[in-house]
């Protein structure tokens, strides 16, 4: 299992577009892949799952994934969020 | 063959096929399902179907809206592969027995349920996603079409029961040649953005959507305000030869998009346009408007759940000074209150709206926003001609204390170091009988008048003009009315100061006679109609003019006025 904590930087926090693009994302990967924040853990394959946490700017969420790509999934996730601008 | 009548609410002439926005018939039976493999299958199928329709629909947008609004569909088409929706439901039809519908509408519900609860508007609108994907589903399930006005690919009249911004926002220019509605009137949402859009369009046919079917051929008369349903050969020939009358005199008129507006014996005048958004520069530009004579900034503040922000209204002001590239823009500051509410506001509700709580006299009160409207306006102002007016000024003391708070804001944002242009006009609109009546006092403190004519005129007749009982009170030829207008406009000239006027009357074919030879200095309408007001005011002589509104205005009736016009315009 892969685990990998961040900071979220963007001013909107997760909503929209950054949602849709770490689901996109955790979606190309066959492992089981969540998102913990404030104690809750969703999928990150779950478009509502993700919207429905509500992470805003400054929250500091854990990303998960268990299964046979997990450590490339993180990684794409990684760079994706920093590429973006999106967390730290 | 079926006949219409409608309110003409956008000049031209359109024939087509109807293509009816409507929404289907979503309603199904709940019920036990015997064979489950199939059932998931047709569920698999229907979210299939969905998906090639989003991403259809999501490229079109992207072509045509830009990937800002796409980006929406994006989403849409992730909640189509959520495994949080999808897992639940094929569940439930294995464990319940159930068909694909009611398995769908009863997951689908409660994900609703729960983020319409969550206390973030945001979230809230989320909801509002969701039930658009279970729609499309739902449709596909049932086998029945959903409207998708961004995927019309052939040239169409649009009937609907009315038309909502969001609506009219996916409807693609170069297809939807007009449209007919069952409600609304001359200044409604649907009847403006077909003006801005140059489609003709007859709105308040009480029974469009009844009469006419997906298919039918259709003409839209925005000229007079009819509507025929599958008509003869005849009349479809009558009316190519209207419509291409209609569009050579459109050439004709075209020809002056470069001109300045003369009348016949050279005297200049400004032909302004009316504006709710940055949209609609395009349309100014393209009909050669001198500036902007009215920006009318309420629709910054409204269909939405809370204030705009100093910058997204600084962005729109810059927008539009940029776009004017120099030209004069005249912003009217926040106009809310009688027929215009804001529901966020929660402002209690009033027995005499328009003679309320509203507008100035709400700016007044509530500071804050005013003052960070003001701001953002200051701010933008270095990018163009910018010309701020208060609307429903009745006092000068009213005008006195909004200039003050103006002048304060103007301070301290040059204090921060910010640049401020310094030759920002200020003004006022004219619209209660009071200020028409001490225009020459006004006329000492201010920059310039703007007329508005529909509530000078609702307020002067004390007729409200939403009450269809006493709209024979709406008369814009009075000599009442005309009387108090010559005083604002005399009044602003012994000052040296300039008058205009951005009520519909300004761009009235009867009343620009009138309002060239009491004067006028600036006259703002529809952008659609400015082209065929210059051409009107290059044939009228000032001088006859003169003595045309000298005449008029020692007139008893209405009546009176305009046979003197018609016949000295003949």
């Amino acid at each position: 299992m892969a685990e990998k904590q961040f900071k979220v930087t963007a001013d909107t926090g997760i909503h929209a577009r950054p949602a849709t693009l770490l689901v996109q994302t955790a979606s190309r990967f066959d492992s089981e892949i969540t998102l913990e924040y404030k104690g809750k853990t969703v999928n990150l394959k779950s478009i509502m799952g993700v919207m429905s946490l509500g992470i805003g700017q400054g929250a500091d969420i854990t990303i998960s994934a268990e299964g046979s790509d997990s450590e490339d999934a993180l990684r794409s996730l990684d760079e994706l969020l920093k590429k973006e601008g999106l967390a730290e | 063959m079926t006949f219409l009548q409608g309110i003409a609410a956008s000049n031209g002439i359109a024939i087509a096929k109807a293509y009816r926005l409507v929404e289907p018939n979503l309603s199904f039976e709940k019920h036990t399902v015997e064979d489950i493999p199939s059932e998931i299958n047709r569920f698999k199928a229907a979210i299939e179907k969905s998906k090639e329709e989003l991403a259809a629909i999501r490229d079109r947008a992207q072509v045509d809206l830009g990937a800002d609004k796409a980006a929406i569909f994006e989403a849409h088409l992730l909640v189509l592969i959520d495994p949080e929706l999808i897992g639940p439901i094929e569940d439930k039809i294995k464990s319940e027995n159930v068909n694909a519908e009611a398995a769908l509408k009863e997951t689908a519900d409660m994900f609703v349920t729960m983020f319409e609860q969550m206390d973030n508007e945001y979230m809230k609108e989320r909801a509002a996603d969701i039930r658009d994907v279970t729609k499309r589903v739902l449709s596909h399930l049932l086998g029945v079409q959903l409207v998708n006005p961004s995927m019309i690919a052939e040239e169409v009249i649009i009937v609907a029961e009315d038309l909502t911004p969001s609506d009219t926002a996916q409807l693609n220019r170069q297809y939807v040649l007009g449209f007919t509605t069952d409600i609304g009137g001359r200044t409604s949402h649907s009847a403006i953005m077909a003006r801005s859009m140059e489609i003709p369009a007859v709105v308040g046919t009480k029974t469009a959507t009844e009469e006419i079917n997906n298919g039918d051929l259709v003409i839209v008369d925005g000229l007079k305000g009819e509507v025929h349903i599958n008509p003869t050969p005849e009349l479809v020939e009558e009316y190519r030869k209207i419509h291409e009358q209609y569009e050579a005199q459109k050439t004709e008129w075209a020809k002056l998009v470069n001109e300045k507006t003369v009348s016949a014996d050279d005297h200049h005048v400004e032909l302004a346009a009316n504006i709710g958004t940055p949209n609609d520069l395009k349309g100014v530009i393209e009909n050669g408007g001198d500036g902007v004579g009215l920006y009318r900034t309420e629709f910054l503040y409204m269909g939405r759940d809370q204030l705009p922000t100093e910058e997204e209204q600084f962005d729109a002001y810059k927008a539009v000074l940029e776009g004017m590239n120099g030209k004069p823009v005249v912003v009217r500051t926040l106009d809310i209150g009688g027929d215009k509410e804001l529901p966020y506001l929660q402002l209690p509700k009033e027995l005499n709206p328009f003679l309320g709580f509203r507008a100035i006299r709400l700016c007044l009160e509530e500071q804050d926003i005013f003052r960070t409207q003001l701001r953002a306006l200051l701010r933008a102002s270095r990018y163009g001609n910018l010309k701020i007016m208060f609307p429903m000024i009745a006092t000068l003391d009213e005008f006195r204390e909004a200039k003050a708070i103006l002048e304060d804001e103007k301070q301290k944002l040059i204090d921060s170091g910010q640049k401020i242009s310094d030759s920002i006009e200020l003004g006022i609109m004219v619209e209660i009988p009071s200020t028409a009546i001490l225009a020459d006092q006004f006329a000492k403190e201010v920059d310039f008048f703007s007329i508005g004519t529909n509530d000078l005129i609702q307020y002067t007749m004390a007729a409200d003009r939403m009450n269809q009982r006493v709209s024979y009170l709406y008369q814009p030829y009075s000599p009442s009315i005309l009387r108090l207008v010559k005083m604002v406009i005399d009044a602003a000239h012994a000052e040296g100061k300039w008058a205009g006027m951005c009520g519909e009357m300004a761009g009235d074919e009867t009343a620009i006679p009138l309002l060239l030879g009491l004067g006028l200095d600036e006259f703002s309408m529809s952008a659609t109609s400015i082209l065929k007001a210059r051409s009107q005011i290059k044939k009228l002589s000032k001088v006859e003019m003169e003595k045309l509104a000298k005449q008029v205005l020692n007139m008893q009736t209405t009546a009176q006025v305009i046979e003197a016009v018609n016949a000295a315009t003949k």
